[in-house]
C-alpha cells in the first residue's frame, strides 16, 4: 500500500524511543536477542525481572492494540514447518554467535555509529538477500 | 520497581513499533529482503524512524554520568569485529530470510502468530541454547 512507509516510520520512531527509554532509563541496549538469550543460557538471570517485564509487554501490549485494526492481522508466516524450524533455528544460532540482531546492532548500534553495529547489520543484509535469492527464486520453497 | 516500570514500557512500546510497523508481518520483511521481486521499501523507513529517537538517546548519555536508575551507560564495545559477528549475522540473516522474522517480531506476534510463530520461537531457543557450543567449535578452528 501506498501508506505502508509511513506506518513504518511512525512504527520505526516507536521502536527507537523505546530503546532510547531502556537506555536512558535502565542504562542498558534494547536488544531482543540479548534480553531473551540471557534467560535461555542463564547468563542473564541476574537481571531475570527487568528481561521477563520486558518480554512480557512485548507480548501483551501488540495483542491488546489488535482490536484497533479493522483488518484481521496476520504474521503471514509460511506454513512449511521445516522452513519455519529452519529459520528458527538460524536466527537463534546466529544472534548469540553475533551478540545482537536487528534491534540490537540495526538500532542501538548505528546510532551509536558503532563499526560492530554497522558491519553486523550489513552481513545479516546481504545473507538475507542472498536467502531470498537462492530460496525464493532459484528454488522456489518460500 | 523503578526499573521493572522502565522495562514495562519500553517494551509495550516496542511491541506497539513492531506492529505498526508491519515488522511483525513476514510478508514486509522478506518483501524488504527481495531485491530483485516484488521489493518493499518499508523497511529502511522502520530502522531510519528507529535510529532517530536513539542518535538524541546516545548524544544525551554523554550528558549524564548514569541512567535514570543508577546504573552506567554500557560502554563501547570491543571495536574488533572478529569472526563470530560476521559468521553469526550471516546466519542471522538467513534465517530472518527463510522465515520473515527476527527475535522481537516473533515475540511480539506470540498471540496471533499461530503454530507457525510459536515453532519458530522454540527453534530459536534451541539456535540460542546451541550458540555456545558452535562458538566453541568456530573459535577452537580459528585458532588453527
Amino acid at each position: 500500500m501506498q501508506t505502508d512507509w509511513i506506518w513504518g516510520l511512525v512504527g520505526g520512531l516507536m521502536i527507537g524511543t523505546a530503546a532510547a527509554i531502556f537506555l536512558l532509563g535502565n542504562g542498558r541496549i534494547m536488544g531482543a536477542s540479548g534480553i531473551i538469550g540471557g534467560l535461555v543460557d542463564r547468563t542473564g538471570l541476574s537481571t531475570w525481572a527487568e528481561r521477563a517485564t520486558f518480554l512480557a509487554a512485548l507480548v501483551i501490549v501488540p495483542a491488546l492494540m489488535l482490536p484497533l485494526y479493522r483488518v484481521e492481522v496476520s504474521t503471514n508466516i509460511t506454513s512449511n514447518l521445516a522452513v519455519v524450524i529452519a529459520g528458527g533455528l538460524l536466527v537463534g544460532l546466529g544472534t548469540r554467535l553475533a551478540n545482537g540482531c536487528t534491534s540490537g546492532h540495526g538500532v542501538c548500534g548505528i546510532s551509536r555509529f558503532s563499526l560492530r553495529g554497522i558491519v553486523a547489520t550489513v552481513f545479516y543484509l546481504l545473507a538475507g538477500g542472498i536467502t531470498m535469492v537462492l530460496f525464493r527464486h532459484l528454488l522456489g520453497v518460500i | 520497581m523503578q526499573r521493572i516500570v522502565i522495562s514495562a514500557i519500553s517494551g509495550g512500546l516496542f511491541g506497539a513499533g513492531l506492529l505498526v510497523s508491519g515488522m511483525t508481518d513476514t510478508n514486509k520483511v522478506q518483501g524488504w529482503l527481495d531485491v530483485f521481486g516484488a521489493w518493499d521499501p518499508t523497511l529502511a523507513f522502520v530502522l531510519g524512524g528507529a535510529i532517530l529517537p536513539m542518535l538524541v538517546a546516545w548524544h544525551l548519555t554523554t550528558k549524564r554520568a548514569v541512567s535514570l536508575v543508577g546504573n552506567p551507560f554500557p560502554s563501547k564495545p570491543d571495536p574488533r569485529l572478529g569472526h563470530n559477528l560476521i559468521i553469526g549475522s550471516v546466519l542471522f540473516g538467513a534465517g530472518w530470510g527463510l522465515a520473515g522474522l527476527c527475535p522481537g517480531p516473533a515475540i511480539a506476534s506470540l498471540s496471533w502468530g499461530g503454530t507457525g510463530g510459536i515453532a519458530f520461537i522454540l527453534a530459536m531457543i534451541a539456535g540460542m541454547m546451541a550458540a555456545p557450543a558452535l562458538r566453541l567449535r568456530i573459535d577452537r578452528i580459528a585458532a588453527i
